[in-house]
């Protein structure tokens, strides 16, 4: 047998990019089911669209690139994105809306710019965005949480959610099914204290929005777990929520009718949790050293708070996560790691 | 307990070390053939100083040093000296290179040696010399020359002397069981070190998969009196520490027991520190207090490829195949082989390739063991690289800027502060071969570094010439000049016939001249223009020839007319000197430092005027008087 030819190290740990992006989708599982609990089956339905939209396209892509098509679909990847665009989005969403915002996240945002590893921006969110200023009334039109729909409203089954996603059938009543988000109800809040908001909709629950801190809950024990597995550091989710909670805490204001909303409010509302801990952590569009994770999780922290406060968009954190995708290579150039030897004794 | 600090990054690759320790240290057989290299250390290759045929001593010098970095080679084994050619090294790429061969006569005979006990008997640069004509090299993998990491230097002053006793490469045993076998040996050599060196603080680190050899370094350490041996008093410690890969680099070791980071770019001496391999101070032990050079070490062999995995006592130049069988090696089962351990070992290209002086592993692994590697995947940033990298770069940029041969930034990121330890190829989920990366790109920086200095030199010629043709240049100008100034000066236009002009004849020559003798120059002056044209109208067109031509028609009119001989002689010495003068101004204007030699020769030029106008005036009054 003639002797392999390879250079050192000759052992790995084994792990692969596949495997970690498979421990990702599992850590949105605790989040998924949040969701799915509060909102109906919306969410699985969006989920299961994305993921087929994703590798149809992805696939095709690669084939166009001349690219291995099933080594690159191996990785993962394109289904995280699309697992994490369809959470984004409102449960219940037509399949074209998913169709259209997939296409902005493989083909746009990651394909064209050279596949996996060369995207600048991170794909689940340009495909958010891309659909958020286009369709802005599908894309606000977020369900009434299960329990607090009137009981004229039939909530769909699986199978009645799949045809919703389809467009085969019609979405129930507007009116009862959608409500406005409890992020939505502080920003346009000018006359009443914040207690009596919060007791006057029951969109509120203890903390913050009904069902929506369960779900924030979900993904924060998720992106614990990823973090227990190492998949990602501390810096970017804690310095981004750190962020967060210090602005609202400044905005607060003790609760008048010009509240931005209590800390609180704002880590167990919106898409906190979940962009903090799945969009935030995406390791290809941030900065690349821990000092600059800080700076680029902060960034997005105080992004999000500002965009929530005076902004015109229900949520905010694509719209932070995305700016600071700009800032990365600034970042990167100004938080070089110091090595060894370079004057940092002990 | 000594504090200990932790180095940044690292990682726990499975260790593998269980296998080769079920037995004890073997004595290796004498293979038939020996090869041993001539370069098996960092520095300048050593010289053969054996011709082919000679009958070898075991023990005996075969090649000596070379260099100011360069250790001697010794006969591993008695016998004949077969060849002196190129043969297969341990190299990563496979290359030949000048071995002696050693036909073995199985005597193993030794040359005469003075054992001697008691190393007190050398002084200090005795033991350095011992040391250095043991060719003793360093023995954890580097093969740095023992003896020059010892000299002392007067503006770094060493007083932390580090035992390294780490071997945190997985699979390997070959310092663990030199310290669980020869503790006293290990103990005897450190006390060696420790007279020349003279430290204040000995530290003997161990990684903690390794106490069981804690008690016995300890007893062995106890038995030595080290303050005396170093004359101050000296604090001996044997300091373990949390396995971690790659704990043992010499670098992240004196970050862990001490706390300092050596400088970047630096050696240890620039903070105090110098540090040693156990297997070295065996090495010096053996040469000190047997006599005996360095011409074996103990190599672990293991795998799953060999049924009897173990670490063997074995002579340099043995070949791999040769060691490899007496542990039952399966060739078939054996997908690479690689001498070193799984993180920074190489993967050798032939299996006759001998053991050299740096072999601390061979290491036969199946193909379940240590998968062929798979096809690499797209670098996704996740940092897991950065984490793991005990220098704290970010390979992940690095890699980065490989791929785009961003030499400029490589370098801005301390490319080479990277110590190519693995860590960072071992956790990356793409199975990126990052460390290759590293090297090619190393190799890239100092290729561009040497072409830059090339590129340099070849500028600094350039300029140099085209100064030079600048000067000359000018100085042709100038001569010139001066030369029409002098003409108008001494010959008033009026009373002299046109070709006079030609003959440029001196001022107090005219004045003094007769009409015959102005015939007589406007003759030569003819005859010289003549001979120019006909030697410039010569079609040959080798100047050589011209030049003869041109001087045997000179030589012919001199003798013809030797005053326009002594005319000329009055005439060249005088641009001389105009020349001269022209020069020594300019150089005083510039403060050029030859100034005093163009003085010089300025006086030698005057005088030799002064001498040739003489010449020319006797020859003129001896001719008067004949006449």
């Amino acid at each position: 047998m003639a002797l392999m030819r390879v250079t050192s190290p000759h052992t790995h740990n084994r792990q692969t990019t596949g495997q970690v992006m498979q421990l990702v989708l599992l850590a949105t599982l605790p989040g998924v089911l949040a969701l799915t609990f509060v909102f109906g089956w919306g969410t699985l339905v969006n989920i299961l669209l994305a993921v087929v939209f994703a590798i149809a396209l992805e696939a095709s892509a690669l084939k166009l690139r001349r690219q291995p098509v099933k080594f690159y679909l191996n990785d993962y990847t394109a289904i995280v994105t699309a697992v994490l665009l369809a959470i984004a989005l409102p449960p219940y969403s037509s399949w074209w809306v998913i169709l259209v915002g997939i296409f902005f996240s493989i083909i746009v945002a990651k394909q064209l710019y050279g596949g996996l590893g060369y995207n600048p921006f991170n794909p689940a969110m340009v495909g958010y965005v891309a659909l958020l200023i286009s369709f802005p009334v599908a894309m606000t039109a977020w369900p009434t949480p299960i329990h607090l729909t009137p009981n004229t409203v039939i909530i769909p089954n699986l199978f009645e959610a799949l045809l919703i996603g389809l467009t085969v059938i019609e979405r129930p009543m507007i009116d009862g099914f959608t409500m406005a988000t409890p992020l939505d109800l502080v920003r346009q809040n000018d006359s009443l204290l914040l207690n009596d908001l919060m007791n006057e909709y029951p969109q509120f629950g203890r903390w913050s929005g009904y069902g929506w801190e369960w779900a924030n809950l979900g993904f924060l024990v998720g992106g614990l777990f990823l973090l227990q597995r190492k998949i990602f550091t501390w810096h970017t989710p804690v310095s981004m929520l750190l962020a967060i909670a210090i602005m609202s805490a400044l905005f607060y204001d003790g609760g008048s009718s010009n509240s931005a909303g209590s800390p609180l409010f704002h880590l167990l509302g919106g898409a906190t949790m979940f962009g903090a801990w799945f969009i935030a952590t995406d390791p290809v569009s941030s900065a690349v050293s821990n000092k600059g994770r800080i700076i680029y999780g902060a960034g997005i922290g105080v992004l999000t708070f500002i965009i929530r406060k005076w902004g015109n968009y229900p949520d905010a954190v694509a719209f932070a996560v995305l700016l600071m995708n700009f800032s990365a290579p600034l970042i990167d150039h100004y938080t070089q790691t110091k090595p060894y030897g370079h004057n940092n004794s002990k | 307990m000594r504090k200990i600090w932790d180095i940044h990054g690292g990682i726990h690759p499975t260790e593998n070390k269980k296998q080769s320790l079920s037995e004890p240290i073997l004595q290796a057989a004498i293979p038939p053939y020996l090869y041993v290299p001539l370069s098996q250390h960092i520095g300048a290759a050593a010289k053969p100083i054996v011709q082919v045929g000679d009958k070898v001593l075991k023990g005996q010098a075969i090649a000596s040093a070379s260099a100011a970095v360069s250790v001697p080679v010794h006969a591993p084994s008695s016998g004949t000296v077969f060849a002196i050619e190129n043969k297969t090294v341990p190299h990563p790429s496979g290359i030949d290179d000048l071995c002696i061969v050693i036909e073995t006569d199985g005597l193993d005979q030794w040359r005469e040696r003075k054992a001697r006990q008691d190393f007190n008997f050398f002084a200090d640069d005795e033991l350095l010399s011992i040391i250095r004509n043991a060719g003793i090299a360093g023995m954890g993998g580097a093969g740095f020359p023992a003896a020059i990491k010892l000299k002392s230097n007067d503006s770094k002053p060493i007083d932390t002397l580090i035992m390294n006793g780490t071997e945190c490469e997985p699979y390997i045993t070959a310092d663990h069981s030199l310290m669980l076998e020869k503790a006293n040996d290990i103990a005897t050599g450190l006390a060696i070190l420790a007279k020349i060196i003279k430290p204040k603080t000995i530290l003997f680190g161990i990684e903690d998969n390794k106490l069981d050899v804690v008690n016995g370094i300890e007893t062995a350490l106890n038995r030595i009196d080290f303050s005396t041996q170093s004359g101050c008093t000296t604090d001996v410690r044997v300091v373990t520490f949390p396995t971690k890969y790659p704990s043992g680099g010499e670098k992240q070791l004196i970050e862990i027991l001490t706390g300092k980071q050596v400088p970047s770019r630096g050696l240890p001496a620039d903070i105090g520190i110098v540090c040693h391999n156990i297997g070295t101070a065996v090495a010096i032990k053996d040469a000190v207090c047997l006599d005996q050079p360095l011409i074996s070490r103990i190599t672990t062999v293991t795998g799953e490829a060999v049924n009897r995995p173990r670490n063997y006592h074995v002579l340099i130049g043995t070949p791999v195949s040769f060691l490899l069988e007496q542990s039952q090696y399966q060739a078939d089962k054996n997908n690479r082989l690689i001498m070193g351990g799984p993180m920074m070992g190489f993967a050798l290209a032939d299996i006759s390739a001998p053991i050299i002086k740096t072999s601390n592993c061979i290491l036969a692994p199946t193909e379940a063991e240590l998968p062929t590697p798979p096809p690499a995947q797209a670098c996704i940033r996740c940092g897991m690289c950065a984490e793991a990298c005990p220098a704290s770069l970010l390979p992940q940029q690095l890699y980065w800027f490989s791929q785009g041969k961003e030499l400029e930034k490589l370098e801005q990121h301390n490319i080479a502060d990277c110590i190519e330890c693995g860590a960072c190829s071992y956790v990356c989920p793409s199975n990126i071969p990052l460390v290759q990366y590293y090297r090619a790109s190393k190799t890239d920086i100092k290729q561009r570094e040497i072409d830059h200095h090339n590129a340099e030199l070849a500028k600094r010629r350039f300029d140099t010439r085209q100064d030079r043709l600048i000067r000359l240049e000018q100085e042709k100008i100038a001569a010139k000049q001066a030369r029409q100034a002098a003409r108008k000066k001494t010959n008033p236009p009026n009373d002299k016939p046109p070709t006079a002009n030609t003959s440029a004849a001196n001022a107090d020559t005219t004045a003094t001249t007769d009409n015959a003798e102005r015939e007589a120059t406007v003759k030569a002056a003819i005859e010289r223009a003549t001979i120019k044209k006909a030697t410039l109208s010569t079609t040959t067109d080798d100047p050589v020839a011209r030049a003869q031509a041109k001087r045997e028609a000179q030589l012919a009119q001199d003798q013809a007319d030797p005053e326009a001989k002594l005319k000329r002689a009055v005439e060249s010495a005088q641009q001389r000197l105009e020349k001269l003068q022209i020069k020594l101004a300019a150089a005083k204007e510039s403060d050029d430092p030859n100034v005093n030699i163009l003085e010089a020769g300025l006086e030698k030029a005057q005088s030799k005027l002064i001498s040739s106008q003489q010449a020319l005036d006797d020859y003129k009054k001896a001719s008067h008087s004949e006449d």
